[in-house]
């Protein structure tokens, strides 16, 4: 999985926290971290978090390979 | 250009280049849509590089998510060159030629360099902007450099700068103002910010600059300030800013210097005659523009947020057919930093403000929103450990409501004007 917060949006609200604690974390009050690359078995904790954010801030889509110079 | 486009070439495979790539495809472009990036690595986040990637936490590799049905041809590696605008044409590295009916410019910046070559060079001395600079300066950082140097007063020095406390590395940080991090946030948040620093063990050091570096047998050991002082030290990142990517275009007849691509309110590029150049636009740090929120000045706004935007914009834009479709760029500057524990956010603009009433919350207690004003105008607002109370604001800033833009509520009685 990659995954992404837009944490412009994000108010800690911590809801992804408790969806997937293992790849959110707060440090201080607010300032959220997250794992930007869990996964595959992380998917279904990583979609409820993607769920669960009351801002909607969070993007998460299933790895595809890129390599240099190569289409797609 | 009322003529639909069967191909788009985006030059610039980061953030604002992967996001308009992706806003032309749910626009429901199906054309042939080519991405081209100078870096090997597929489009990756920027903002963790300076905190969490270089501190070990979870995975390093912040390769941004992409939809599976995206189907882009990235050109990786391979930058381009020059572009030709009368032939429609981008030429790439390795020599080859993408024709486009439009084309995306989103080439952003680079770290400026050291500007002493030689010490550039040292071993211990590095610059951070991509994905190869922060795995090299994280692993020295895990390698526990005996004493890290920052230069630099912005936020990444910052962030570094806590990243180097939370691993308990000792840190110096110079910074060439009198007041940290004031360009953006003023001095009073500046300030404060300075404070925390100090009090997480970091060495600020203010009105300081470097003299030059000391080395042996090529590896940095020690920095000579101006006024003289001995610092010693293995370690050293230079946040002094960036330069823009524009070197590509010479040649082009584009108006790009120094100071970035320059665009008009549609994120369509000019040349240098002032016209706009046919099917070209463009997005992100590179790109300045008349700022609506900045009475119109040619700004860049070197933000993750108005990468987004403007990308967005653009995308929607290169589809629009005809310049009576177009929308405007009227993103309301925004940005967050972390370090120390505490959550930086701003939106607006603080540049000339002259006033600042703290709305929410205390600078006692490190948690607060604070409104500033220019000339009875609300132009910013920030939040440190509020966020959820700043969107609240954003009207306010977009109106250029009266300063400041809440008097006498139930919960707020007395709101004090001070200086920023």
């Amino acid at each position: 999985m990659k995954v992404v917060v837009d944490l412009n949006r994000c108010q800690a609200y911590a809801q992804c926290i408790y969806a997937a604690p293992d790849h959110f974390a707060l440090h201080g009050k607010e300032a959220l971290v997250y794992d930007p690359s869990p996964g595959e078995a992380a998917r279904g904790a990583i979609e409820r978090a993607v769920h669960a954010c009351p801002v909607r801030a969070i993007t998460a889509y299933p790895d595809t390979d890129t390599k240099v110079g190569e289409t797609r | 250009m009322t003529v639909r486009p069967e191909r788009i070439v985006v030059v610039g495979a980061s953030l604002a280049g992967l996001t308009a790539a992706h806003a032309l495809r749910e626009r429901g472009f199906a054309g042939a849509l080519t991405l081209v990036g100078d870096e090997p690595h597929a489009p990756y986040d920027r903002p963790p590089l300076s905190k969490q990637v270089l501190r070990g936490l979870f995975s390093t590799d912040t390769t941004l998510p992409r939809h599976p049905d995206l189907a882009a041809d990235f050109r990786l590696g391979t930058p381009a060159t020059r572009l030709d605008l009368d032939a429609r044409r981008v030429e790439l590295g390795d020599g080859s030629r993408l024709p486009y009916d439009r084309l995306l410019i989103a080439t952003g910046t680079r770290a400026r360099p050291w500007p002493d070559r030689e010490e550039a060079a040292l071993a211990g001395v590095f610059t951070l902007r991509g994905r190869d600079d922060a795995q090299r300066l994280g692993a020295q950082l895990q390698a526990k450099p005996r004493r890290v140097v920052l230069v630099g007063g912005g936020f990444i020095g910052f962030e570094v700068a806590s990243t180097c406390r939370d691993l308990d590395i000792p840190v110096t940080l110079l910074v060439r103002d009198a007041v940290p991090l004031a360009a953006a946030l003023g001095p009073r948040l500046g300030g404060l910010i300075g404070e925390v620093a100090r009090e997480k063990g970091v060495d600020l050091r203010l009105g300081a600059e470097i003299e030059r570096m000391e080395a042996e047998a090529g590896r940095l050991t020690a920095v000579v300030l101006k006024d003289g002082e001995r610092i010693e030290a293995d370690c050293l990142v230079a946040a002094i800013g960036t330069l823009r990517n524009v070197e590509w275009l010479d040649g082009s007849e584009l108006d790009a210097d120094a100071k970035g691509l320059r665009c008009d309110g549609y994120c369509r590029a000019l040349r240098a005659d002032g016209g706009v150049a046919e099917g070209v636009f463009a997005a992100g740090d590179v790109a300045r523009w008349p700022n609506p929120h900045d009475d119109g000045a040619l700004v860049a706004v070197e933000h993750w947020g108005n990468a987004r935007a403007q990308a967005a914009i653009a995308a929607a834009n290169m589809l629009a057919g005809d310049a009576s479709a177009m929308r405007r760029h009227d993103h309301l500057p925004d940005f967050w930093s972390q370090q120390f524990g505490l959550t930086i956010k701003l939106v607006g603009l603080t540049e000339g403000a002259d006033a600042l009433a703290v709305v929410h919350g205390s600078l006692e207690e490190r948690r607060l929103v604070a409104a500033f004003g220019k000339a009875g105008r609300t132009v910013a607002a920030a939040a440190i450990d509020s966020a959820r109370w700043l969107p609240a604001y954003k009207a306010a800033i977009r109106e250029r409501a009266p300063f400041p833009p809440i008097e006498g509520a139930v919960d707020q009685p007395r709101i004090r004007v001070q200086e920023p």
